[in-house]
């Protein structure tokens, strides 16, 4: 290792620019002569458009266009698209109702897009947009997942009857139904997966500036995909060709997914700047986030385990309920499908498992990935489950993981729902967690507790994921529209610094410090003298982007295999200069050397060479510039075990985590630092899910929910601090022996905490968030 | 339109303004300090915090007008000849930041509480002071380590 290289804590190299107020975030870019766009929203969750009048907003103070649904269509700007097909089972594509950037003749939701105002400064864009008048016909909403697809229920699109998006049956039903049939035990349990709304810190943003000379269309946006922003505005929604469209993701505050989808504001400025001639810049407040951005989770589901008189798993059964919302975000339909049911074979060798998904349409906002996207679902629902088998089959919650845990020598293990996992060791990560948690001395602690009158509880929740999305052919198969390898440009400049173009994009995880990072240990060049360049069509390469915990996973390996490349082509240089044969030379540490002699170049004096190749190896292309793409073999596997103690006051229901610990595998750690800062937040997120957030419409389909004075975001004295330990295995599939890790503390969490919670109180269930006021409600129940 | 005036990161500095134009929105769009970030709209996320007159405050909770003649500092201005406040260098010393856009509130809010608690502020009440600043990405843990150890850095000052 170099003292730079894998496996160290470095200090980030972004730091300094976020310490200092010298980040770049979308709504610091200001363009000379930007106008500013102000949103028209739908009040109504559910409402027919008569008319709309902009006359009297068009002629207030600094206005330079009102532009409306009207106005897109007649210059062929396309809807907004879903890119990833789920087969129903009637053998059709899932119901795709068209989604206008702005409205045309209706609105399905609280937020939803009527207008857009463009003035000469926000206030006056704000001022008129209370003057476009809008005569709407109001219909009934609908907004319960559960009964959504009710024949009772109001139609919210022509072409989704019963508000269904799709039914995907999934498995062997036969064979499970067999199962259960001749079970010692079934198990069942019901259970609400909480709508959330994601909060990036940073609210969504874009600057759009059109270049009439060159009829190039500038925008900057909040996004975690530069490209597929490029490629899916381009190819779907024709605002520019690809060459005449830039996409700058600047500095961005936190994505956790929801900066992955193509939004309408996003389309309507990139469209509206080429219209007025004028930069227009937008940036969500944060109310306009919580009606707008994409939701996640939402879930209803029914889940059946049946078992052997061991405690033995035989065979799984889930139904679930998913809510969309009122349109189909970009990858809204993957996300309770195949990242959901793909992954409900868990940490566990349970041989058959059949899901059948129902994918519904409401008049709330879209629901799309969210941090985890479809694993956390999946996760909750099983490891709620297993607690629940544990206490019916009398047996420890430890007790029975262990008993039905994948055995470490069974890896590559093939499960019944189509993912391979490729290496794991779900005892280990067990073990070592329990030993963090002290979990033998818990009872002397709940009795300590209980005679101060409160209730203590200790969950685990044993998860697996499936990240680092994904192999190309595998998703391609699935009906995703897209890829999904990652690029690398790997280029030395004559002066010997380097410059690493990406496709992936940083939001907060410090790529540019990990990836800096591998290139020090590969290329032995100093970490100062890397830079880590991402986040602009105009600079990078094609790429894909960061989501799915894939960025070091597909892309690192993608910066790997450059470096490679480098290496074989700096061996011909050095040779030459060197006056030895090819075969005869060795890199390492910087230099390539001679072998068996004290003759050696440094990697920076064979990239100047190969840009003034006066003396240069015949036939050889000058210059020290590689590129590579990376197509995974696999998904990643990381998973560990969490465990989560809580103390319960039962006369207030309020809960305090008195102590969290997190063992889990990422494989081979490249900043230890980063990843332990993963783990924390990812953590909070899911603690957050499970105790505090919810997202909440009424019937009438407001949004009541729509400030941080009534959606609970964690805040710092909600939670304790951690303890975070690893039970890495090598994942074979891997070619840097790296997992993903930015999701695994929001799938692994929720589940720990209410298990803990349900343990406190000695109850079969409490649905999430279990807020003060539901404790406390099942405390004077159950206590 | 009004004229304010007021002392931002040690500059004299005026602007003539709309009487409704925020502290936040002088700071970001007259005088291009965009490091003072705007998490929300009802003052509860503290991105925005910024100290008038040696006390923190939200900058999105207060009109332009009122901090005429203040002493304003932004997280622009804490820094001195090109070195980090102790509080910064924690920050990053301790990984208090993943994607930073909530940082400058959480560094200014973390000066405050230092200077309120003195360099041997505990645990607990880091964690209740910050109370008003939300991060998504870190889970606080090392945000409470890094003002913990900016405070012991400060002390020492």
């Amino acid at each position: 290792m170099t003292e730079n290289g894998i496996g160290a804590s470095v200090r980030r190299k972004e730091d300094v620019r976020f310490l200092t107020g010298k980040g770049n975030y979308t709504d610091d870019v200001n363009v000379v002569g930007q106008t500013h766009a102000y949103f028209v929203r739908s009040p109504h969750a559910h409402a027919t458009i008569n008319n709309i009048d902009t006359s009297v907003a068009s002629a207030s103070d600094g206005v330079i266009a009102v532009l409306t649904g009207d106005d897109l269509a007649a210059d062929g700007i396309g809807p907004l698209i879903c890119g990833v097909n789920v087969t129903s089972d009637d053998g059709e594509p899932h119901k795709a109702p068209a989604h206008p950037a702005l409205a045309q003749g209706k609105v399905n939701y609280v937020g939803d897009h009527v207008a857009v105002v463009i003035a000469e400064t926000l206030d006056q864009a704000k001022d008129a947009a209370e003057k476009v008048e809008i005569d709407y016909g109001v219909l009934a909403a609908v907004t319960d997942t559960a009964s959504a697809a009710d024949n009772s229920q109001q139609q919210i699109h022509e072409e989704a009857p019963n508000n269904t998006c799709y039914n995907w049956p999934f498995g062997d039903k036969d064979a499970v139904d067999d199962a259960f049939d001749s079970a010692h035990k079934i198990t069942s349990l019901e259970l609400v997966n909480n709508r959330m709304v994601t909060n990036p810190m940073e609210p969504r943003a874009a600057v759009g500036d059109y270049n009439s000379g060159t009829e190039e269309i500038t925008l900057h946006l909040t996004t975690q995909n530069p490209h597929v922003h490029r490629l899916v505005l381009s190819a779907f929604n024709q605002l520019a060709p690809e060459h005449k469209l830039r996409i700058v993701g600047p500095d961005v505050g936190g994505g956790f997914g929801v900066k992955i989808f193509v939004y309408a504001e996003e389309l309507v400025v990139g469209w509206a700047c080429r219209k007025i001639n004028r930069p227009v810049k937008w940036t969500s407040d944060r109310t306009e986030a919580f009606m707008a951005d994409a939701h996640g989770r939402d879930h209803m589901a029914f889940a059946e385990m049946a078992l052997d008189e061991q405690g033995k798993f035989l065979a799984m059964r889930v139904r679930t309920t998913a809510n969309l919302g009122a349109y189909l975000s970009t990858f809204a339909t993957m996300v309770p499908s195949y990242l959901y049911a793909f992954l409900l074979a868990g940490q566990y060798s349970t041989p058959l498992i059949y899901s059948e998904v129902r994918a519904v349409f409401t008049n709330t906002a879209p629901v799309d990935a969210a941090r985890g996207a479809g694993r956390p679902e999946a996760t909750y629902l099983l490891e709620r489950l297993v607690d629940v088998c544990a206490e019916e089959m009398n047996l420890d919650p430890a007790e029975i993981r262990r008993r039905n845990f994948i055995p470490v020598d069974a890896f590559p293990y093939q499960t019944p729902v189509v993912q391979c996992y490729d290496s794991g060791d779900y005892p280990a990560a067990l073990d070592k967690a329990l030993s963090l948690a002290d979990y033998e001395g818990f009872k002397a602690r709940a009795e300590e507790a209980k005679s101060r009158g409160k209730r203590r509880g200790i969950g685990l929740s044993s998860y697996v994921e499936a990240c680092g999305i994904a192999p190309s052919a595998a998703v391609g198969q699935l009906g995703a529209g897209v890829g999904l390898w990652e690029s690398a440009q790997v280029r030395f400049n004559p002066t010997g610094n380097v410059q690493v173009f990406t496709g992936t994009h940083s939001h907060g995880q410090g790529h540019e410090t990990t990836f800096a990072q591998l290139v020090t240990e590969q290329l032995g060049v100093p970490l100062e003298n890397i830079e880590i360049i991402h986040g602009d069509t105009a600079k990078t390469q094609f790429g894909m982007g960061t989501y799915g915990s894939r960025s070091l996973a597909v892309g690192g390996v993608a910066i790997a295999k450059a470096c490679e490349k480098l290496i074989a082509k700096g061996k011909k240089i050095a040779a030459h200069a060197l006056e030895a044969a090819e075969g005869d030379i060795e890199f390492a540490d910087g230099n390539f050397s001679v072998a068996g002699t004290d003759r050696s170049m440094n990697i920076a004096e064979v990239a100047f060479n190969a840009y003034v190749p006066h003396s240069y190896p015949e036939g050889l292309e000058p210059g020290f510039d590689e590129n590579a793409f990376f197509d995974p073999l696999n998904f990643s596997f990381p998973a560990g075990t969490h465990v989560c103690e809580v103390e319960v006051d039962p006369d207030t229901g309020e809960v305090e985590i008195v102590k969290y610990s997190a063992v889990d595998d990422f494989g081979r750690l490249i900043n230890p630092m980063i990843v332990e800062g993963q783990v924390h937040g990812g953590i909070v997120h899911g603690v957050g899910q499970a105790l505090l957030e919810g997202c909440r419409y009424d019937s009438d389909g407001q949004l009541i929910t729509a400030s941080y004075m009534d959606y609970a975001m964690p805040r710092a004295d909600n939670v304790p601090s951690f303890d975070v330990d690893y039970a890495p295995t090598n994942p074979p599939d891997n070619p840097l022996g790296v997992k993903g890790c930015g999701e695994a503390g929001a799938i692994g969490a929720p589940p720990a905490v209410i298990n803990a919670i349900t343990n406190a109180l000695g109850i079969k269930h409490i649905d999430m968030p279990a807020t003060p006021e539901n404790v406390w409600r099942a405390a004077q129940l159950a206590l | 339109m009004l004229t304010v005036s007021m002392t931002v990161n040690g500059q004299s500095v005026s602007g003539e303004i709309e009487e409704r134009t925020l502290l936040v929105q002088f700071l970001r769009e007259h005088l291009k300090l965009t490091g003072t970030h705007v998490g929300c709209d009802t003052s509860q996320c503290g991105a925005c915090v910024i100290h008038v007159d040696g006390v923190s405050i939200k900058s999105c909770t207060m009109l332009a007008i009122q901090a005429e003649g203040s002493e304003v500092v932004t997280i622009e201005g804490l820094a001195s000849d090109g070195e980090l406040h102790p509080m910064q260098q924690a920050f990053k010393d301790n990984h208090g930041l993943q994607c930073g856009f909530c940082t400058p509130g959480m560094v200014m809010s973390g000066v405050d509480i230092v200077n309120r608690n003195g360099s041997d502020v505990d645990e607990a009440t880091v964690r209740k002071e910050l109370e008003g600043n939300i991060c998504r990405c870190t889970g606080y843990h090392n945000i409470v380590k890094a003002i913990q150890a900016g405070a012991r850095n400060m002390g020492g000052q």
